[in-house]
């Protein structure tokens, strides 16, 4: 596996201020804002981002944590079933604007599956999508609304997105996924 | 998560469900087809249970308590004994995750007409079970159905000899309480000669390192003090005691197990009465352990015989949280189960 970075620490910084900034402009302020960060790189990203509009607008949005695992469509299909990391949702959803923050954008599913659990919870005003890395390849009609960086990828390759508060450090490395393990070793 | 559904879906390719994964985000290790009793299940399967239990609570916690996780697969609950709490615990918890319940009363099917067992699981997996609850009062009997069912087999309670849903169950009560359970005092009290309560929750209890303890008259231990010396696999140990006396003191947790009627009639006990006034849970009796101790009982209770009614509804009980627990253990081992199953 070879690996290649293709954001630093200080562009994953600066993305997630540009993010911040981008979220507080298409709702035209903070009222109604919150932010819901997809388990698990999803959950520190969004509070990043809340840290920055707290900056730059002096206002507290909520963050809560999502754990989509119990809405994938391929439950079905893995061979052992996830972790379930838990979802926190400290807050009504009802009428509210939800971001919905993730590390990578790729197929969609995660997403699908994000706003079939959000649903569940209420019905929010509107939903939309901010992610740090957009690699391209949607199996499904979803977008993103605010995208920190754009990376064309082939599907041979993985996106890896490292977060201080989990891995020990910040970076985005892409890698070519080896021929033999994409063949005998599923990754769940 | 980093899109965790991704992977190539054409029906022709090999099904890759992500390839974006960091590995300690991936499938949780849980390796069981069946869960027949407590004993081989290992510390970190315990814990698994325990943790995805919580996301259980969460979900129970929502204003619709009900996830998809399990749409589309057939659990068939199946049991040969009476119960109220344990089969509508498995039902509900079945439903919240969006299965296919289906309830067979052996007392009205084709049980009473002499079917065997056997035939029974193959008719009922015939018919779409996917997930297999069962109870028998005969010890042993989920095994023999685990040997012929090709789905996951789930033991409701056997005879005598195991419950693991409310070990798991009784022991997530605990840790939530208490947190962890390394050297806190728990108390058995009651007839543990016929309790699969009991059996199960030496195996999990021995595990979670709390210094247990089995109290009742001798003749309802018998054999546990071969069992206690011998120690649970091979170095865990514990106590047995007929002194409820030396049992409550300072203890953090009392279980109070039923005492069956029928159990008069082999001479075991002289009466319920002499029972109740020698080793009832009474708040006299409560009063020696520690001041927080937690009241715990399996149900159904025989109130007045084994626990005190004002005992079993007072402040220190948690015998509601351990039916709402129930649900959620149970959700939790049908969603890790499921992925075995398949």
């Amino acid at each position: 596996m070879t690996g290649r970075r293709i954001m630093t620490a200080d562009e994953i910084r600066r993305a997630t201020i540009r993010l911040s900034h981008e979220i507080v402009e298409k709702q035209a302020g903070t009222s109604g804002l919150l932010l819901i960060g997809i388990q698990r790189r999803g959950v520190p990203l969004a509070r990043r981002i809340a840290e920055a509009i707290a900056e730059n607008e002096s206002v507290d949005i909520a963050v809560g944590a999502l754990d989509i695992t119990f809405y994938r469509d391929d439950l079905s299909l893995v061979a052992q079933q996830p972790v379930v990391k838990g979802t926190d949702l400290p807050f009504g959803i009802d009428g509210r604007t939800i971001v919905l923050v993730d590390d990578v954008l790729y197929t969609g599913r995660t997403i699908r599956a994000a706003m079939d659990a959000l649903v569940d919870f209420g019905r929010p005003q509107a939903i939309r999508l901010a992610v740090l890395v957009d690699r391209g390849h949607r199996e499904l009609p979803i977008r993103a609304d605010h995208v920190g960086k754009n990376v064309p990828t082939s599907r041979e390759e993985i996106v890896r997105v490292h977060l201080e508060e989990i891995d020990g450090e910040d970076g985005v490395d892409i890698e070519r996924v080896v021929e033999s393990r994409r063949a005998v070793e599923p990754v769940a | 998560m980093t899109d965790v559904l991704d992977g190539p879906t054409d029906a022709g390719e090999l099904v890759i469900p992500s390839v974006d994964v960091a590995p300690e985000d991936g499938a949780v290790g849980w390796r069981h087809r069946h869960l027949l009793d407590v004993d081989d299940l290992s510390i970190d399967d315990i814990d698994l249970v325990m943790r995805t239990a919580d996301a259980m609570r969460e979900v129970l916690a929502r204003p619709i308590a009900k996830v998809p996780a399990l749409r589309g697969r057939n659990v068939t609950i199946l049991f040969y004994e009476a119960s109220t709490r344990t089969r509508v615990s498995f039902e509900v918890a079945a439903k919240n995750l969006s299965a296919d319940v289906v309830n067979v009363a052996a007392g009205t099917s084709s049980v009473s007409k002499g079917e065997s067992l056997v035939d029974t699981v193959r008719t009922l997996e015939a018919l779409g079970a996917q997930m297999l609850v069962m109870r028998h009062s005969v010890s042993g009997a989920p095994y023999l159905a685990a040997e012929v069912f090709n789905g996951s087999v789930l033991n409701g309670g056997d005879g005598w000899h195991a419950h693991p849903t409310q070990a798991l169950l009784d022991l997530y009560t605990m840790r939530s309480r208490l947190g962890s359970l390394a050297g806190r005092k728990v108390v058995i009290l009651g007839d543990v000669l016929h309790s699969r309560v009991a059996r199960s929750n030496i195996w999990t209890l021995t595990a979670a390192g709390a210094d247990l303890w089995l109290c009742g008259p001798s003749t309802l231990l018998r054999g546990f003090e071969a069992w206690a010396r011998h120690g649970v696999a091979g170095s865990r140990r514990f106590h047995v005691t007929s002194s409820v006396d030396e049992a409550l003191r300072d203890a953090d947790v009392v279980m109070a197990l039923r005492i069956q009627r029928e159990r008069m009639a082999s001479g075991l006990l002289p009466s319920l009465r002499e029972y109740a006034a020698r080793y009832g849970l009474t708040s006299a009796r409560l009063a020696t352990a520690k001041p927080e101790a937690l009241v715990m009982h399996p149900g159904p209770m025989n109130e007045g015989v084994e626990i005190a009614a004002d005992v079993a509804a007072g402040a220190q009980s948690v015998i509601t949280d351990q039916v709402t627990n129930g649900v959620a253990i149970r959700m939790a081992l049908l969603y890790l189960l499921a992925g075995a199953a398949r």
